[in-house]
């Protein structure tokens, strides 16, 4: 991971880069007062969060509160009506989603998406995508030239399977592996990414207990890896488990902010979950 | 590229070499000739269909500015057959680009929507710029292309010549699909969102498969001028385009061996019909050319229904079924 660390100073900027990297020690996602209307509905109102780089934090709150909006303005799927998002320093309003995921965001969704049709490998493969970079003339034309870089493409992608156990199913559709399997999945082809900041849309929605204890470990060694790990769950046996600091989301406002311990003595929280 | 798929193109050229060995009758020789011209537009098509999940219905507008250019190119202004068709798919690459840059960025079948439109567009031009195109009755003497000084005046060169274009198309294609540029197309049409979300930049490379596949079919378009020798607006009117949309569907768009069947059999097809035409009369009942439109739908619809991946893809489960049932 260090080699990843020298890139990503390389690649910030050359004047302020100093600064900047000051900056990302300490926080590497911030949001300030980021606000989504859809029509007459606001979905997001006036959110100000920073997230400390290296940490897991979890975003949780009853259905329909924001969370999955929040998930799509920092990778670019939505535009937030007002505010800033930054990244490391960078700010991400108004890029597009691939751009976003060049500067080392990360993402998996609520409803898995994977390439079904796809083998598990090729899955992760395409993860690989920004760390490779043959196009489409030389790629046609001169194949033998990108034998090496397509080689390392599927050694690194096989290392990523590793971390997350699905080696030994490199071969199989994606589509036909079980749902705790595509989730992990899911992971490894975002980690692919070598991101700072992983997003992670209810990885364990759907899992029995004993995937759901395997997606917390993946977790676990995934902030080992010094990748910080943001997550929406419903799961809170999984939350309080691994998280490191709680945002408890309702109507699109900020209600908690704390360690799962102070959450969970939250008035205010207790009252959004059981009802006043 | 994989094993299979080069044991496939390293048969294919065999049957390519043997076929005028076979077949000594020119007008038969013209009619492949013709399944080569449609092959590599719809291998081509393929890519853009079967690859990136998007359709157009105007791939019949770039073969006919391939044969346009290649025409006017050497006929008006006296440039090689070479250059003409190199120019003609730059103009292609150029006008493709603008037709697909406002359309690929939105979601949906915009692509489709907008090449319909521009395929009219270009056969109204081509029917009604006499000056340019020589208007509906067409421009004449076009000169033949030559390679290695030998210029291509037998039906059995041209074949030679066409069908080894449709396999460097084919190589090239293969190469295409097996690399990381394949890999993210494929990845786009399983889920837009997912791949995005990896960076890949999903809008340019539909822009670029689009450019890509509509030079496929400009070059088909400037080798057909060349073998005919002559071009009128008459065939690459819109039902052109739809044509080859059915074939790259017929034949299974999801691979290009599927494309490339499709090709084959929707081109040799009225010349099957023509057989069973006459054997139909002489049975005694009376078939018009007209039901061909008939019997091609009916066979679109049995395919869409049946083998909803096509043919190619029927095959190979035919062959598997039948693998088991000897087993047994």
């Amino acid at each position: 991971m260090t080699a990843w660390a020298v890139r990503c100073v390389s690649a910030s900027g050359s004047s302020n880069g100093d600064m900047m990297q000051a900056q990302a020690v300490v926080q590497i996602l911030e949001l300030d007062n980021i606000r989504k209307v859809f029509g007459g509905v606001v979905a997001v109102d006036n959110l100000s969060v920073r997230v400390d780089k290296g940490s897991v934090t979890s975003v949780i709150g009853p259905n329909g509160a924001g969370k999955t909006t929040l998930f799509n303005m920092i990778t670019g799927f939505l535009a937030p009506t007002a505010g800033r998002i930054a990244c490391s320093g960078k700010v991400l309003n108004r890029l597009r989603p691939h751009d976003i995921a060049a500067f080392g965001v990360a993402r998996t969704f609520q409803n898995v998406r994977l390439f079904p049709q796809m083998s598990v490998l090729e899955n992760v493969m395409v993860g690989r995508h920004l760390r490779s970079r043959a196009g489409m003339l030389v790629s046609a034309f001169l194949p033998p030239v990108l034998r090496t870089e397509e080689r390392r493409v599927r050694e690194d992608a096989r290392q990523w399977l590793e971390f997350v156990g699905l080696a030994a199913h490199s071969k199989a559709t994606a589509g036909s592996l079980p749902l705790g399997s595509q989730r992990m999945l899911e992971v490894a082809r975002a980690l692919a990414l070598e991101p700072h900041l992983l997003l992670l849309d209810e990885p364990a929605a759907g899992l029995n207990s004993r995937e759901t204890i395997a997606m917390g470990e993946l977790i676990e060694k995934i902030r080992q890896q010094q990748i910080t790990v943001v997550l929406v769950e419903h799961d809170m046996e999984l939350v309080m488990d691994i998280s490191d600091r709680v945002l408890v989301i309702n109507f699109g406002r900020l209600i908690g902010d704390g360690t799962p311990e102070a959450v969970q003595e939250d008035a205010d929280v207790i009252a959004a979950y059981l009802g006043e | 590229m994989q094993g299979r798929d080069i044991t496939g193109l390293l048969a294919l050229v065999l049957c390519i070499a043997v076929a005028p060995v076979l077949i000594t009758n020119d007008y038969y020789l013209g009619v492949l000739i013709f399944t080569a011209f449609n092959c590599l537009a719809c291998i081509g098509l393929c890519l853009l269909m079967g690859y990136a999940g998007q359709i157009s219905l105007g791939h019949g507008a770039f073969v006919a500015i391939g044969a346009y250019a290649a025409g006017i190119f050497t006929v008006k202004m006296g440039w090689s057959p070479w250059n003409a068709m190199l120019a003609g798919a730059a103009i292609v690459a150029v006008v493709s680009a603008i037709v697909g840059i406002p359309t690929l960025r939105l979601k949906g079948h915009y692509l489709a929507m907008g090449t319909l439109g521009f395929a009219s567009i270009v056969h109204i031009l081509a029917v009604a710029t006499v000056e340019v195109t020589g208007g509906p009755s067409g421009l004449l003497n076009i000169p033949r292309i030559s390679i290695f000084g030998i210029v291509l005046d037998s039906d059995v060169r041209f074949f030679y010549f066409s069908w080894a274009v449709v396999v460097i198309g084919l190589y090239l294609a293969f190469n295409l699909v097996n690399s990381r540029m394949g890999r993210g197309l494929r990845a786009l049409h399983g889920s837009e969102e997912a791949a995005a979300s990896l960076g890949v930049n999903i809008t340019g490379y539909k822009i670029q498969v689009f450019v890509l596949s509509a030079v496929y079919a400009s070059i088909a378009g400037s080798l057909y001028a060349y073998y005919v020798n002559y071009i009128d607006p008459g065939p690459f009117d819109v039902m052109h385009s739809v044509l080859l949309v059915t074939m790259v569907a017929v034949g299974g768009m999801h691979k290009l061996w599927g494309a490339f069947t499709g090709a084959v059999l929707l081109t040799l097809l009225p010349e099957l019909l023509s057989f069973a035409t006459q054997y139909l009369e002489a049975m005694g009942i009376a078939y018009k050319p007209d039901y061909d439109i008939l019997v091609y739908g009916g066979i679109l619809l049995i395919i869409m229904l049946f083998l909803p991946e096509g043919v190619f893809d029927g095959l190979g489960s035919a062959v598997r079924f039948g693998k088991r049932f000897i087993q047994r």
